[in-house]
């Protein structure tokens, strides 16, 4: 997983609008951009916006039927939200250096 | 436990110190020994006891990480949950340390698992509350050093 998708995909749920379309979508499937609008409580263009930015973070995919376009969620793009944990790497090797010079300082 | 070494939502960090296993375990379980290479705090290595890592707050993180004694295995392992945020809405790890004796010393392994077992089928939806993990994102990002 590379590091600009996961920029992508952190940066397209930063937005709490954008994160309750999302979460709309994981909890009711297959939704229309209509509907999406009424639940969102936006204009439909803003709307339209959102899902472009879910959209290039391959949170959600579309399909046009008629006049409607049909949105759903990709759960399986949340992955580089796990590999955010490494991050927390950083934090521990930098306590064990710092457990390291306590070790050296306290009496054996 | 063993089942969250094979768990791809864990963190594991391991070095070997140039000490034996009985000071490694001081340093983990005494407060003031504690505070000074983790963070403040009112730990004391009894199962069940509540207590807090406390550092300065930053923008959207109080600083606080609120913990309790699960393992207490002198001088073997020691494990604790590692929550920030408020309550319910906010963010829970386990952190296990497990003391292995070593050759000039001890190996120390430690392993912070994001989700329990019970959790993982849920990956790939919505019900672990990815909402609150990103709503917390910040802070805890902030959290890190």
């Amino acid at each position: 997983m590379t590091l600009p998708h996961a920029n992508h995909v952190f940066r397209a749920l930063a937005d709490p609008t954008r994160r309750s379309i999302f979460e709309q979508l994981t909890r009711q499937g297959e939704q229309t951009v209509h509907a999406l609008t009424r639940y969102a409580g936006v204009s439909q263009p803003a709307v339209s916006r959102h899902l472009t930015v879910l959209r290039r973070a391959k949170l959600v995919r579309h399909r046009r039927e008629g006049r409607e376009t049909h949105y759903r969620a990709q759960p399986d793009a949340l992955a580089p939200m796990v590999d955010w944990l490494d991050l927390y790497g950083a934090f521990w090797r930098d306590r064990f250096d710092r457990l390291e010079s306590l070790l050296n300082r306290m009496a054996p | 436990m063993s089942s969250q070494a094979v768990c791809p939502q864990s963190l594991v960090v391991e070095r070997v110190f140039p000490h034996p296993p009985e000071k490694l375990w001081r340093a983990l379980t005494e407060s003031q020994l504690l505070a000074q290479w983790m963070m403040s705090n009112d730990f004391e290595p009894v199962v069940g006891r509540r207590f807090q890592f406390q550092r300065d707050p930053v923008p959207n993180w109080n600083g606080v990480v609120d913990c309790e004694v699960l393992i207490v295995d002198p001088p073997q392992r020691l494990s604790y949950s590692w929550g920030i945020g408020e309550g319910g809405a906010g963010l829970h790890w386990l952190v296990l340390w497990t003391l292995t004796p070593a050759e000039g010393g001890t190996h120390v392994r430690m392993e912070q698992s994001g989700f329990r077992p019970d959790q993982r089928s849920n990956y790939n939806g919505a019900k672990y509350g990815w909402q609150k993990f990103f709503a917390n994102l910040d802070s805890v990002v902030a959290g890190l050093d």
